[in-house]
């Protein structure tokens, strides 16, 4: 929707209203790469009302956030040049920067005027320049989009900076618990609450085009099934059978859900037709068979049983047939996630007494445990493939955390109170 | 420059963007239509002329006041006096298991026998078996671990001639721990099957 061009529109793509309700959230880079490409962002200069947005800020978060970078601190810079003609590149050279970026960012009345310079700067080269306008509310994802340029322009792959995550918060609330369905930005800003119930919420999952999300309820008391379109709130309970109502994970072509149900006696895999609504059961015995996540290509469907004794991955067509064991190394191998090429699939591996987040190669079955917690939990890919979000438990507080997929960098968001869990990256 | 060690507290405000359908924020306890009820496997109450009868010989006083049809789980004030008699083996509402493990422990054989006798005795009592487990590994996972505890012990009450219409079965997985704690203490509290009575 947004055009790439030298002048860029970021649109007021869906109609949002805005409501004061605050949340601290603090991001801090947990493991540092060695590698990172240093550059610098300089504070753009500022003319007119723009708010508390502070563009560079945002930016050299993304960028260090990625792993693929380390953002110069604005206390060593030696100038802060904010136009073309008043850079110095040795002020940079001399500070091991490859890397420098400089800008400015004009209050309009409610909407922003934004342009900003990447430069090489061992050559002077002027690698990138945009000009951009922003809406109102809108400063913290043009930010985003300016790092996408830059991320894309400096590696080659997409960036991932204007995405969205969703997971489920839960904080006690008078004598009892209130659990809350939120989607925010990829850097955890801007949360919004979908839905709020003072029984458990799990498992959220995204349409593959962004515009719903699957979870389980247990409003009833019982767990349930619900798609939630997210521009309206409508949401519909899709599968509320006796027993486990689980683990819903949306087709590559949004049609169907894969889902957990045991109303046929142990847990297993069933795909359901959601125009239809017709139940397809994709696997039998006796064993735990859940969690089920497709392949980019939806040819296939990758699953957690203990049908071996201990939990492990498994794949299957999802149009039925015999299952294939995946994982062979350790007692416990669980919640498989496809990056969105297939050649990668992230897990929760268990060993040693400590539950981590590991990547399997697809074509070589080697797998790269990337964290090092005790409660690693809930992968998922990044859409460019280049990060793994999952929780974690710090402080003895759940959460929320970033890898890069080579488990150089690590970052955690963390908010200021209760527990975040369940998190999954948006399309 | 050190960036491994640098914080970026970013503690700032974050603004909530709240979507212009006022559905959007609706509790969800409040959204449960007709239909979603009629699919769900509740199974209700009969109403209140459930009347109690004596419990079998052997299980302490046969007093057995009428239960209430609330739905709190394991609510033991409303139960007879041999619930709360801790040489009852009926006080012991909650069965706890190994890790990974959805096996009765020996010792709670005769926790579930003594229900055993109180439901085949009390036709008209109903309980939920609250299947739980410890926070580790994924949660998904141990929903299906929650459920094969209840399960264990659903099948071990009808082995002794518990009707199935008495006895529903619910998994919370890691989702309700007991005792919040991340160690083997808390853990071992938590891996749990609570019998609520109805």
């Amino acid at each position: 929707m947004i055009l790439i061009t030298r002048i860029l529109f970021v649109g007021l793509l869906t109609a949002l209203c805005s409501i004061a309700q605050a949340a601290g959230l603090t991001i801090e880079i947990t493991k540092g790469s060695q590698t990172a490409v240093p550059i610098a962002v300089v504070p753009f200069a500022q003319q007119g009302a723009v708010g508390n947005v502070k563009l560079s800020d945002v930016i050299s978060s993304d960028l260090a956030g990625s792993g693929f970078f380390k953002s110069l601190s604005e206390d060593d810079m030696l100038t802060k040049p904010s136009e073309p003609e008043r850079v110095n590149f040795k002020d940079w050279q001399v500070l091991g920067q490859d890397y420098l970026t400089i800008g400015q960012v004009v209050g309009n009345g409610g909407s922003y005027n934004i342009q900003f310079y990447l430069y090489n700067v061992a050559n002077g080269q002027l690698l990138m320049g945009y000009k951009l306008t922003a809406g109102a509310n809108e400063l913290r994802r043009a930010a985003h989009h300016i790092s996408d340029l830059i991320y894309e322009k400096l590696t080659g792959r997409k960036g991932a900076f204007n995405t969205r995550i969703a997971y489920v918060t839960s904080a006690a609330k008078g004598n009892g618990k209130q659990y809350l369905l939120q989607i925010a930005d990829a850097d955890g800003f801007n949360p919004r609450t979908v839905a709020e119930s003072p029984e458990p919420i799990m498992a959220p999952a995204w349409s593959p085009d962004g515009s719903k999300i699957a979870y389980v309820s247990f409003h009833t008391k019982r767990s349930e099934v619900y798609v939630q379109t997210l521009s309206t709130g409508h949401r519909e309970a899709v599968s509320s059978f006796h027993g486990i109502n689980g683990a819903p994970a949306f087709s590559p072509d949004g049609g169907s859900l894969a889902l957990t149900l045991s109303k046929d006696g142990s847990p297993d895999i069933y795909v359901l037709n959601l125009s239809s609504r017709n139940l397809t059961r994709l696997t039998t015995g006796l064993s735990i068979d859940t969690e089920p996540n497709w392949s980019p290509d939806g040819s296939s469907i990758v699953f957690t049983s203990d049908q071996g004794g201990k939990p492990q991955l498994y794949l299957i067509p999802s149009s039925g047939g015999k299952a294939t064991r995946l994982t062979f190394q350790g007692d416990y191998n669980a919640r498989g996630r496809f990056s969105a090429d297939g050649r990668s699939l992230a897990m929760v591996t268990g060993s040693g007494g400590g539950y981590r987040i590991a990547v399997m190669d697809m074509a070589t079955h080697t797998v790269n445990v990337l964290t090092d917690g005790r409660l690693d939990d809930s992968p998922s890919f990044a859409p460019n493939g280049s990060m793994v979000l999952y929780s974690a438990n710090k402080g003895g507080r759940s959460v929320l955390s970033v890898t890069s997929t080579d488990g150089a960098m690590q970052q955690k968001l963390a908010f200021d109170s209760g527990e975040v869990r369940e998190p999954v990256w948006g399309p | 420059m050190k960036f491994n060690k640098t914080l970026l507290a970013l503690t700032i405000t974050a603004f909530m963007l709240a979507g212009c359908s006022s559905d959007d924020n609706e509790s969800l306890a409040t959204d449960t239509s007709g239909t979603d009820a009629s699919t769900t496997s509740t199974t209700p109450l009969s109403d209140g002329g459930m009347s109690s009868t004596p419990i079998g010989s052997g299980l302490g006083t046969g007093l057995g006041s009428g239960y209430g049809s609330g739905t709190t789980p394991s609510n033991a004030s409303n139960l007879g006096p041999e619930f709360s008699d801790p040489s009852n083996p009926l006080s012991k509402q909650i069965i706890y298991f190994e890790l990974d493990s959805s096996q009765i422990r020996q010792d709670f054989v005769p926790v579930v026998a003594a229900h055993a006798q109180y439901l085949t005795s009390h036709p008209n009592a109903h309980v939920i078996l609250a299947g739980h487990t410890d926070e580790r590994g994924s949660s998904e996972y141990n929903i299906s671990l929650g459920e094969q505890r209840g399960k264990s012990v659903e099948r071990l009450l009808k082995s002794q001639g518990v009707s199935a219409s008495q006895l529903e079965v619910v998994s919370y997985g890691e989702e309700k721990p007991a005792v919040a704690g991340h160690n083997e203490s808390a853990w071992q509290m938590n891996r749990r099957v609570e019998v609520g009575y109805q």
